[in-house]
């Protein structure tokens, strides 16, 4: 073995950050798994108990963080469920960004006003408008998937107004 | 959950109340699937006559059996008599949504809706 001559070792810091995005994006990973277990009537309709997580860290630490969060929350939850490049990661990543562009927007409103239940009820929206827009260009190029709609929106309105309530919760007790 | 709904702010109750009722309003809007425009008539597959779903009328078409009566109406068709032995085309009764078709096999004809757009029909979907 020879003594290299050149000393090009790339040293990546890891910073407090860094250490702070990646529990919240394992813990946002084991509840997508976690969820992925869990029965549901119509491919689509689940919990999105991650999102708790991702609502959390931009309350708590800024859009930036939530959005690093949310991406490797699809990333890592999708090769660990084994949908990797499958059309369930592109439903994922097209509903993480849509909803991550409203939740742009909601950081925005002022907070006397709206808490987390809105941010959580409108990116829950935004999160099945994105995979319905991608899944009518994409997936099923019918307009029968309009029929859907109704039961999505009605679930992403339940399940955004339970996990916004639960997010007000955890943040009111741990700030 | 007493406690729960204390921490919506008035901003949250405004989301919350307007997409609930936007959700409400988009369940008869879209459950309904469009609506259907003609109604079509085949025999051997070949279509006979198409009309459309505004005016009521009937009309015979002759099959190798005999006759088979469709009945129009705004909105809506249906086989209203038909010579074949079982009758499922005739029972199956209004047909509504587009692309509803009603077969009745053993005399050739079959009476289908079309919406404006030619798409999937009952069976494939």
């Amino acid at each position: 073995m020879t003594v290299s001559t050149t000393n090009s070792i790339i040293e990546l810091p890891i910073r407090p950050e860094d250490r702070r995005i990646a529990r919240y994006a394992a813990a946002a990973i084991a509840l997508s798994v976690a969820e992925a277990a869990l029965p549901s009537p119509l491919p689509g309709v689940k919990p999105g108990l991650a999102n708790i997580v991702i609502l959390l860290v931009l309350a708590r630490h800024g859009w930036r963080d939530a959005a690093w969060v949310s991406l490797l929350r699809v990333l890592a939850g999708s090769l660990l469920v084994g949908q990797f490049l499958a059309p369930g990661f592109f439903l994922a990543l097209v509903g993480a960004l849509a909803s991550l562009a409203v939740l742009a927007g909601t950081a925005k409103l002022p907070v006397r006003w709206f808490g987390p239940v809105s941010a959580s009820v409108l990116a829950a929206f935004a999160h099945v408008g994105g995979q319905l827009l991608l899944a009518r260009l994409w997936l099923v190029p019918h307009d029968g998937i309009i029929y859907l709609v109704p039961i999505f929106a009605a679930s992403a309105l339940l399940f955004g107004i339970v996990n916004g309530l639960i997010v007000a919760k955890l943040l009111k007790e741990f700030p | 959950m007493k406690t729960g709904w204390r921490l919506l702010r008035p901003g949250d109750w405004a989301v919350v109340l307007l997409s609930a009722l936007l959700v409400a309003g988009s369940f008869p809007l879209l459950w309904t699937g469009g609506t259907a425009e003609r109604a079509v008539v085949r025999l051997d597959g070949r279509v006979v006559a198409a009309f459309p779903l505004t005016a009521p009328r009937r009309y015979a078409v002759q099959g190798p059996l005999g006759e088979t009566q469709i009945e129009i109406a705004p909105g809506r068709a249906r086989v209203l008599a038909d010579p074949g032995p079982r009758q499922y085309c005739v029972q199956q009764g209004w047909l509504t949504r587009p692309n509803a078709i009603a077969i009745c096999a053993p005399n050739h004809v079959s009476l289908s809706l079309s919406g404006r757009d030619p798409s999937h029909d009952s069976l494939n979907y």
